[in-house]
This record gives structure tokens, sequence and C-alpha cells, in this order.
């Protein structure tokens, strides 16, 4: 094992690097994406069931499933595994991000509409920040699903350490199978730690101290 | 009013305005006319459904009126735009309604911050009225509004309220949801602010006392939004229009009148006085001589320490500062019944008298009840 991982060295590292910014850059447009959707279920409130209703059914697709759909229309590599990554990404934030706006205050609103806020200042500088914690609840839900999702991209020749995994286990019984599997696992599992570490500083400091638990 | 000052407020005049909601039979603010002279405070009570709380919102129109004109200084409020008509008109709500993730001075400059106020300007404005309202600023500004008490927050939301100096303040139950003391004061710091200024101040309530206190005039109003009676305290205390008037000023009207007469209108006596440090022997010989059995303790400033008998006096050999949190002092421009309920608590049959915080007498029980005795043999 060890020497397994002594011969390999730059290339997990390499992996795990790719595994992790696939995961951060889908992220970013899945949290867009999530509240944007967040946005318009909040505001025009018939649109909620529908909003639900996708996210409870999208769960259930498999991630092999979707990638198997997306092949004729991605071909294989980078783009469809970070739109499955995304696409899954998105739902547990959408969710909390629904959840988060909603349950902003209605006095506080009405507060600052009293005061001369327009509806866009309210969203950016009243609605949003105080929603942030769970919003940033639901990344953090989303970062450690994804880094899953992430490894089963290996099936569209995706990067990541997904491809380890696979490797171990299409070759099970070979002298470097179990090798494979480990790594690629527990390499995730460092990579998904790490990531989540992040988040909880980078939530720190995005949180206003006057709402932070 | 016959003080010689300058309003800064504007005048409010609502005509026929009616608020009809759909899928209701009953308006809910059915065809009201009243003119808010510019510069005094106009209370709304009414039982609740009766449509001040809509009728308050609909002069900065968190609530568009079906039809009727709103003008403030002549102008109707319907031709501007509903957000910078906002920014022109004080809100305070209750609980004060801060923004729990913005600190006490953001929350303060957030109107000046949307008029786009120099960063600077805005923090001396938030200093200049934490100040005002009785919050040292140094302490304060950097707080969240989670680390204040109720009170504060209150506080801070009246800041807020002035803090473009908006001719024109909403008031929604301002103070309802603080116990009783604090109430009290936070009533007696509006009455000085409002002296200073002038603003023309709408405010609603369900307390008829608070209304009675504060008020220049008071609008009750029934059901539908329809008038019972607007006219000031003195008149609502000693001529209700009708029934409904009279049932909603409540018994006990010769009590209430109590709150529409000041600690100042009275006399004040002055008992002996001393300093923080002074020798006791001293003091108590200058109370001995004036026939005394207590003097008033000043701090540096002269604000009041504590009211103590001679006897407890005795125990050190200079006067020390008690250190305890002082229940019977009342504002100058306190009104009666705030000052009685005061001198319940005291031992001393009456309660010490300030003014901006400075020690200037004491009001005794006497002396009130000598002028409600005075008062009914007048009208007898």
């Amino acid at each position: 094992m060890i020497r397994f991982i002594d011969e390999r060295w730059a290339d997990i590292l390499f992996r795990s690097y790719q595994h992790g910014s696939l995961v951060i850059q889908s992220l970013i447009l899945a949290t867009l994406i999530g509240v944007g959707i967040a946005v318009l279920v909040t505001t025009y409130r018939g649109l909620s069931p529908a909003a639900n209703a996708i996210s409870a059914v999208g769960l259930t697709i498999p991630s092999f499933a979707l990638l198997g759909l997306l092949l004729p229309f991605t071909g294989i590599g980078v783009v469809p595994s970070v739109i499955a990554v995304t696409f899954y990404a998105v739902l547990p934030i959408l969710r909390n991000a629904v959840v988060g706006l909603q349950s902003v205050d209605g006095g506080i609103i009405e507060s600052a509409r009293g005061q001369g806020m327009n509806a866009m200042t309210i969203f950016w500088r009243v609605r949003l920040p105080l929603a942030w914690p769970v919003i940033m609840t639901g990344i953090r839900v989303s970062a450690q699903m994804s880094m899953g999702v992430a490894a089963i991209a290996a099936y569209v020749l995706g990067p990541g350490l997904g491809p380890y995994i696979f490797t171990g286990l299409s070759t099970v019984g070979g002298a470097n199978a179990l090798n494979y599997a480990v790594v690629g696992t527990v390499g995730i599992i460092v990579v998904a730690l790490l990531l989540d570490a992040l988040l909880v500083l980078f939530a720190r400091l995005t949180t206003s101290k006057g709402i932070r638990a | 009013m016959t003080e010689n000052h300058t309003d800064t407020g504007a005048q409010i005049e609502l005509i026929d305005v009616v608020k009809r909601y759909p899928g209701q039979e009953n308006a809910a603010v059915d065809d009201l006319s009243l003119t808010v002279p510019a510069g005094e405070t106009v209370m709304f009570v009414g039982p609740s459904g009766c449509g001040k709380t809509t009728s308050l919102k609909m002069i900065n129109r968190l609530i568009e009126p079906t039809s009727g004109q709103i003008l403030i200084d002549g102008e109707d409020v319907t031709t501007k735009d509903a957000t910078e008509l906002r920014r022109s008109i004080g809100y305070v709500i209750q609980g004060g309604g801060l923004m729990p993730h913005m600190t006490v001075a953001e929350n303060i400059g957030l109107v000046p911050g949307l008029l786009k106020w120099e960063k600077r300007r805005t923090r001396d404005r938030a200093d200049e009225l934490l100040d005002m309202v009785g919050l040292d600023p140094s302490t304060y500004r950097d707080r969240y509004p989670r680390e204040l008490s109720g009170g504060q927050q209150q506080r801070v939301g009246v800041a807020r309220g002035l803090a473009a100096d908006p001719p024109v303040i909403l008031m929604d139950e301002p103070f309802g949801a603080v116990d009783p003391i604090t109430r009290q004061r936070l009533q007696d710091e509006l009455m000085n602010i409002q002296a200073e200024l002038h603003k023309t101040i709408v405010c609603v309530t369900h307390d008829i006392d608070e209304a009675i206190k504060l008020g220049d005039r008071i609008l009750i109003l029934k059901q539908g939004g329809r008038i019972a009676q607007y006219d000031t305290p003195e008149q609502i205390l000693s001529a209700p229009s009708d029934d409904f008037a009279a049932d909603f000023v409540g018994s006990g009207s010769k009590l209430k009148q109590l709150s529409l007469l000041r600690v100042r209108d009275l006399e004040l006596v002055r008992p002996v006085t001393c300093r923080v440090g002074e020798d006791v022997d001293e003091v108590v010989a200058r109370a001995e001589e004036a026939g005394e059995q207590s003097v008033i303790i000043l701090d540096e400033r002269d604000r009041p320490l504590e009211w103590v008998f001679l006897r407890t006096l005795r125990r050190h050999s200079t006067v020390t500062d008690p250190e305890r949190e002082l229940h019977t002092v009342v504002d100058h421009r306190s009104t009666l019944a705030d000052a009685l309920d005061s001198m319940l608590v005291s031992s001393h049959g009456g309660a010490m008298v300030t003014e901006g915080g400075r020690y200037i007498g004491v009001i005794s029980y006497d002396t009130v009840t000598e002028h409600i005795r005075s008062a009914q043999n007048g009208e007898s």
C-alpha cells in the first residue's frame, strides 16, 4: 500500500485537486442556480409546489442514469461531469434557500420597506444576509453529496479520484485492485473534510456577527 | 402651544380616505378625513380592528388607499415614488424593528445611507442620535441588536426614525413591547426630544394613558376608521363626545387628568443636599439646622445618587456613593401620574426631580394632593 502511494504520489495529489476543483466549481454554479430559483419560488408562491416536486423527483434519479442520459448530448469528459454534479448540488441548496428566505421575519421586511428600501435593496441587504446561514448549511450538504457524485463521473471519463475506484472495482482480485479502491475512497474523504472545513470558515466570515449562532 | 419655536414638522391632511380589502364587506377605513397640524403629536387610539394602524400605514403607503387623498405639506403622497416618500418619513415600530445583522450604527444610518449621505456625516449623525436617546455612542454603536435590552432596542428604533431629520414621524405602538418602568422613561425621553424638534408625529397606541400623556391631540377611532372624537386630551377627558369615547377613556378620568399635569407645573421643595466625600458631621449639622431628617446625595455632575435619612448617613464618617439604582427620580417634564407612581415606593413622601439629568429639587406627596384638592374645590 505504501509503495503504491509512493509510486503515484503526484498523480494522487493531482487527481485530488481535480476532484475538489470539479466539486467547488459545480457548487458555485449550483449556488447561483439554487438561490436564483429560490428567489423566484419565494416571490411567486404558486411555483413553490412545482419546485418541491422537482427537487424531490430529482434526488431519486440515479446519478449513473443521469450521466448515461447526458452522454449523447455532451459526449464524455468534463462537461457531463460538471452538469451532473451541479444538478445534484442544486437540490439541497434550493431547498435550504427557500426555507431560509421564507423564514425571514415579515416584520423585518416591512420595517425595511418602511425605511424606504426598494425590493432589490431589501433582497441584497436584508433577505439574503438573514437567510445566508441556512443557505450555507445547504451548500455544505451539497458539497458532501457532490464528492460522491463526482466519483461516479468517472463513468464518463470525468476528472478526479473516481477512476481509481472504478479501476479497483473492474480489476477485483488483481494485484492493485484493493489499493486503487482504498486510495480513491480515502482520498475523496480527505478532500471532502478539507472542503467542509473551508466552507465552515467561509460561512463564519460571510455571516454577520449579529445573527451568528 | 404658546412657546416660541420653529416647527420642523409638516402638516398632514387626510381627505376622504378609504381602504377596502377585496372580498371584505366592510371597508377597513371608511371615509376618514383629518388634519394633523405641523409640529404636533397626534395619537391614534381605538379598539383592535378599528383601522388605526391601517390609517397610519397609508400615510407612508405601506398600505395603498383605495380612494381619497393624503397630503403632506400640501403634496399628494401618491404623486411621489413610494420608496422615496418613505425615506422622507420616519418610521418607528414596536420592538424597534431593527435589522438583526446590522450594528446599531448601521441601523441608524440606514436611511441616510439610502439617501447617499457621506459616510462620515452618517456616522456623526448616528453618534449624535445615540446621545439624544440616552445611549453612549462609544459603548453602543458597534453592538448588534441582540446584545441590547428591549428598551435599548426601542431607543435605537426611535433614533433610526429620526436619522434623516424627516418632518413627519410615524410610530406604530412604539413602546408596546417594553416593561412599564422602561415605557415611562421612553415616553419621557420622547417628550423631551419632541419639545426640542417639533416634528409632526402620528403615533398609534392601544394605551389611552400613553395617548393622554404624549398627545397634543388624540384621535379615537371606531370600527371602520370612523372618528369618535378628535380633540385635545383635556377635552377628551372632560367632555367625551359620546358613550363610545367615554367608555374608551374609561373610569377614573379625574385620576387620568394627573397625566396632563407636569411636575414642573408644581412648586418644588429644596431639602438639604450634600456631595460624595463631604464630612458627615457637617452635613448632619446643616440638615438639623434646617429641621430635616434626611439629605440628598449628589455626584460631581449634580445627578442625584440617593435620598438618605440622617441615621443611615451617620454610619460613615464621610459621605459615600451608595451605588444603588434609584427609583424615586422623575424628569421635570414627567406627568404627575408618573411622579405619584415613583413616590409610592419612596419612604420620604416625595420624588427627586431632574432636568436633563441634573437635580433641581423635590416634588412632595403633599404638594400633589394639595393641588388635586384645590383643583376639585375650584371645579365644584
